[in-house]
């Protein structure tokens, strides 16, 4: 168990290592930060001043050797765009998206359960064929569109939710939260939901189509035969059997609600890192790309390796083959 | 009446209860303020922020005619005619009491000065800034400049003891990794005090209850929240669904909404910023077009045919649907030196410029790639697509190449470009500025965005003999001299003047200022 998890820990170092030599590499081809960071009057002597001053004329593997560097420090440089340390803004920025992916991951999960149970359970029902027919546009709706119609619908014709921003937030320490305030979690809803709208069908198909599998199962059939209520075989024998593979993909999806609350935050101006991205895209803030960069890196990595390690504990089979080798 | 209408008549009655004394202004924008640090960032949101905080000796009004702030008066000096004499306003404090005085600017000017600063440009030609007693400041150029106060527009004063007591004396750089101090809080003479800031977040403004022009302006706004809102279409929603008051830049294609709902107002001005495209004239040949071992764009007949192909008032109805302005030069009609003449575009004549390019020696044409923006202005990516359309006809034809303005600027830059779009605003009203950048030939100190390659010394020396002339109207009649070489020899190709459109609720009373930065102390809440 612990040769295995350093062993994982070990590639987990390299994938990173080699995420941020390519991130490195690209960089030049998001364009140059030089004529956003001097005005309309700078001259060339200025131009060439700042490049050398930023380490621009390095190499890329030189500027990558630096980050790293300071990176092992703490230091993720300065932010070319606010002139101030990434490590504060990405701290300031993180409660924002995080917030964000934790309810529209919770709506997803719940959401997703239920109607996959429900749709599976009433095959034939009218009321499953509809949500089955919604939820195709809910997978091939691109995200940026279904925000822009729940803006529509719900500020500007009903006026009900705000179309932009956080709300009110309360600070609690140095994580900002907008749980606490109603115009925080009014703010909340429209940006959840359409950040969550993918996973939510992704997870009500899967657990609609495990569902369906497990119920033509023998022991479905011999837990009928018995007698059990079908509420008793519905929930406590065939949905419990389906969750292995739905905590799989829900782990891996949490990642991707983290890394692609871009779009989300894009549209409802929502002040995370995602839109922290963006604009450090638009900008070549190469400090904050590349902090960023690595931390999803690091995420992911971590999901992953929390996942495998999951397996491990749950699946008898995996341990009993470590010990025969 | 709709339940859309009601909602509005409600929230609108709702306002209108609330908002007796206070008057609040919830205003968005496409970007935040990079930094609060006056002098570290030249660039639109950061300084039209610090308009509000902060204050200048000199500033314009609606008209562009420059008009006192700080200083009350101003004129060269009368022993020494490389010396400006400013006459600083008596009684006005910082918010934090400090009293402004000479020290101050004298502060605020050499800050602004430093390596680190993005206006140092605007005073290169500044040789010291003296105080000679509490409120008379001077300032030294290497040469007799004429046009000094035009440069000081957006030089925005601070508190020397404040920058001291606060680690605040150096301009922010990137190097050291630490907060400055003035990145994230101000102290200025302006009409609003800062309450709260949260970069791409909001930002919050009271009114400064003891400013000097409290009975001068309206000041009728008592609060500012400021919220950057980058999607357009997010923008505008919010200004639909009455959560902002006043945003800076409708879209064009969504004008005849926000103009048409009940409540709101769009109002339309000329903005100072002209497009453009410019060409390579300079190098023997080219590497973007199909002609060998020759350069085509050096014939001044190409260049003249390439003009007359573009139909502006197409671009102008189907492209801008009506938001520009056709151009005839790259000039903004505001500056000293625009010529109404001049700037009537060329009508479009294609068997003209057929005729031009045959005797150029290319009636069949040839290729050549357009590098544009797709993120700079308004419609650029369009206006090359329509352009390409245009040039076919006279037989060039154009591949497209549109990248964002992060790629795109360091292809004219670095003269990597044969034939690109650009955009040029004009802060000191004055074609020298033009001139310096666009039209000189580029070297170290002149023609950092010339892209043309070219190069006619004479030219360069009339230029730079513009910047100690202090005969106002020789000076005015160079000017002249040098838009006609810059007309005849077919420079650039202009398209149009952008328009700028901001979008407001209709108790909002403003005038659009052409450089698009508000200055909130004028607005007029009814």
């Amino acid at each position: 168990m612990f040769a295995y998890i350093v062993r994982r820990m070990f590639q987990s170092v390299i994938v990173l290592l080699v995420v941020g030599l390519v991130a490195f590499s690209m960089f030049r081809f998001v364009g140059d930060p030089i004529d956003n960071m001097l005005g309309q009057e700078r001259t060339q002597a200025d131009i060439d001043r700042l490049r050398t001053e930023l380490g621009l004329d390095q190499p890329f593997v030189v500027q990558y050797a630096k980050f790293l560097q300071g990176a092992v420090q703490g230091n993720f440089g300065v932010s070319y765009r606010q002139g101030r340390p990434v490590s504060t803004i990405l701290v300031e920025r993180a409660p924002a998206t995080l917030e964000l992916a934790f309810v529209s991951g919770f709506l997803a999960i719940t959401m997703g359960i239920a109607l996959g149970v429900f749709t599976a359970i009433r095959r034939q029902g009218i009321a499953a064929n509809v949500i089955m027919t919604v939820s195709l546009i809910g997978v091939s709706l691109p995200t940026f569109l279904i925000g822009i119609l729940l803006i529509y619908v719900f500020s500007v014709e009903l006026d009900l939710l705000p179309s932009f921003g956080r709300g009110e937030t309360v600070m609690i320490g140095s994580w900002s939260t907008g749980f606490l305030t109603a115009s925080g979690l009014k703010a909340l809803i429209l940006p959840a939901i359409t950040l969550g709208l993918y996973q939510m069908t992704l997870i009500m198909r899967l657990v609609r189509s495990e569902m369906l599998e497990v119920l033509r199962a023998d022991y479905v059939r011999f837990a009928r035969a018995r007698g059990l209520s079908d509420r008793v075989i519905n929930f406590r024998h065939a949905l419990k059997n389906t969750l292995v593979p739905v905590i799989t993909i829900t782990g891996l999806q949490l990642g991707s609600i983290i890394a692609f609350a871009i779009i989300t935050e894009t549209v409802f101006q929502w002040p995370g890192v995602g839109l922290l991205f963006i604009n450090a895209i638009q900008f070549v803030d190469i400090p904050v790309m590349a902090a960023y960069l690595m931390l999803i890196s690091v995420m992911f990595v971590t999901i992953n390796l929390i996942v495998d390690l999951l397996y491990y504990a749950i699946d008898p089979r995996l341990r009993v083959d470590a010990r025969a080798t | 009446m709709s339940f859309k209408t009601l909602m509005l008549a409600a929230s609108a009655t709702a306002m209108i209860a609330a908002g007796a004394s206070a008057e609040t202004l919830r205003w968005a924008r496409a970007g935040d303020a990079l930094t609060l640090d006056p002098h570290a960032q030249n660039e639109g949101p950061t300084s039209a922020m610090a308009h509000q905080i902060m204050e200048t000796l000199v500033m314009r009004d609606h008209s562009g005619a420059l008009v006192p702030s700080l200083a009350t008066e101003w004129a060269p000096s009368e022993e020494n005619p490389n010396v400006w004499v400013f006459k600083l306003r008596e009684g006005v404090t910082f918010h934090d009491g400090a009293e402004f005085d000479s020290e101050d600017v004298v502060f605020s000017l050499n800050r602004a000065m430093t390596p680190d600063s993005d206006y140092k440009e605007l005073l290169a030609s500044v040789k010291e800034v003296r105080a000679p007693d509490k409120f008379t400041v001077e300032i030294e150029t290497d040469g007799p400049n004429p046009i000094m106060p035009n440069n000081l527009t957006n030089m925005f004063m601070m508190d020397k003891g404040w920058a001291e007591a606060n680690n605040a004396v150096k301009v922010q750089d990137y190097e050291g990794g630490e907060d400055t101090f003035a990145a994230k809080n101000a102290n200025g003479t302006g009409p609003y005090k800062l309450v709260s800031r949260e970069p791409d977040v909001k930002t919050v403004l009271a009114a400064n209850e003891t400013y000097w022009g409290k009975d001068e302006f309206p000041l009728q706004v008592t609060e500012i929240v400021y919220t950057p809102i980058q999607n357009a279409a997010t923008r505008v929603a919010a200004l639909l669904s009455g959560e902002v008051d006043f945003i800076q830049d409708v879209p064009v294609q969504d004008l005849e909404r926000v103009a048409g709902t009940d409540g709101l107002d769009v109002r339309t001005a000329p903005q100072n910023r002209v497009i453009f495209f410019g060409m390579n004239m300079g190098d023997a040949d080219l590497t973007s077009d199909s002609v060998d071992g020759k350069n085509p764009l050096a014939d001044v007949r190409v260049r003249q045919a390439m003009s007359k192909a573009i139909n502006r008032d197409a671009i102008q109805q189907v492209v801008m649907r009506g938001q520009s302005a056709p151009a005839g030069m790259i000039s903004p009609p505001f500056v000293n030196g625009w010529d109404a003449d001049m700037d009537a575009s060329s009508s479009t004549d294609i068997e003209g410029a057929k005729a031009l390019m045959a005797e150029a020696g290319y009636p069949d044409g040839f290729s050549l790639t357009l590098n544009c923006p797709n993120d700079r202005y308004i419609n650029d990516e369009a206006i090359c697509q329509a352009a390409v359309g245009m040039l076919a006809q006279i037989g060039i034809t154009v591949n497209l190449d549109a990248k964002p303005k992060a790629q795109h600027f360091p292809l004219i830059n670095n003269l990597e470009t044969d034939f690109y779009m650009l955009g040029w605003g004009v802060p000191t009203y004055d074609s020298e500025y033009i001139f310096n950048f666009l039209v000189h030939s580029k070297g170290e100190k002149y023609g950092s965005w010339n892209g043309t390659r070219y190069s006619n010394p004479e030219l360069d020396s009339k230029i730079v003999a513009l910047a100690s002339e202090t005969d106002l109207p020789a000076r005015d009649q160079q000017i002249g001299d040098i838009w006609q070489v810059v007309q005849d020899e077919q420079l650039y190709i202009p398209i149009h003047h952008q328009v700028l459109n901001w979008g407001m609720k209709s108790g909002v009373g403003t005038i659009v200022e052409p450089e698009d930065s508000p200055k909130i102390k004028y607005f007029e809440m009814n």
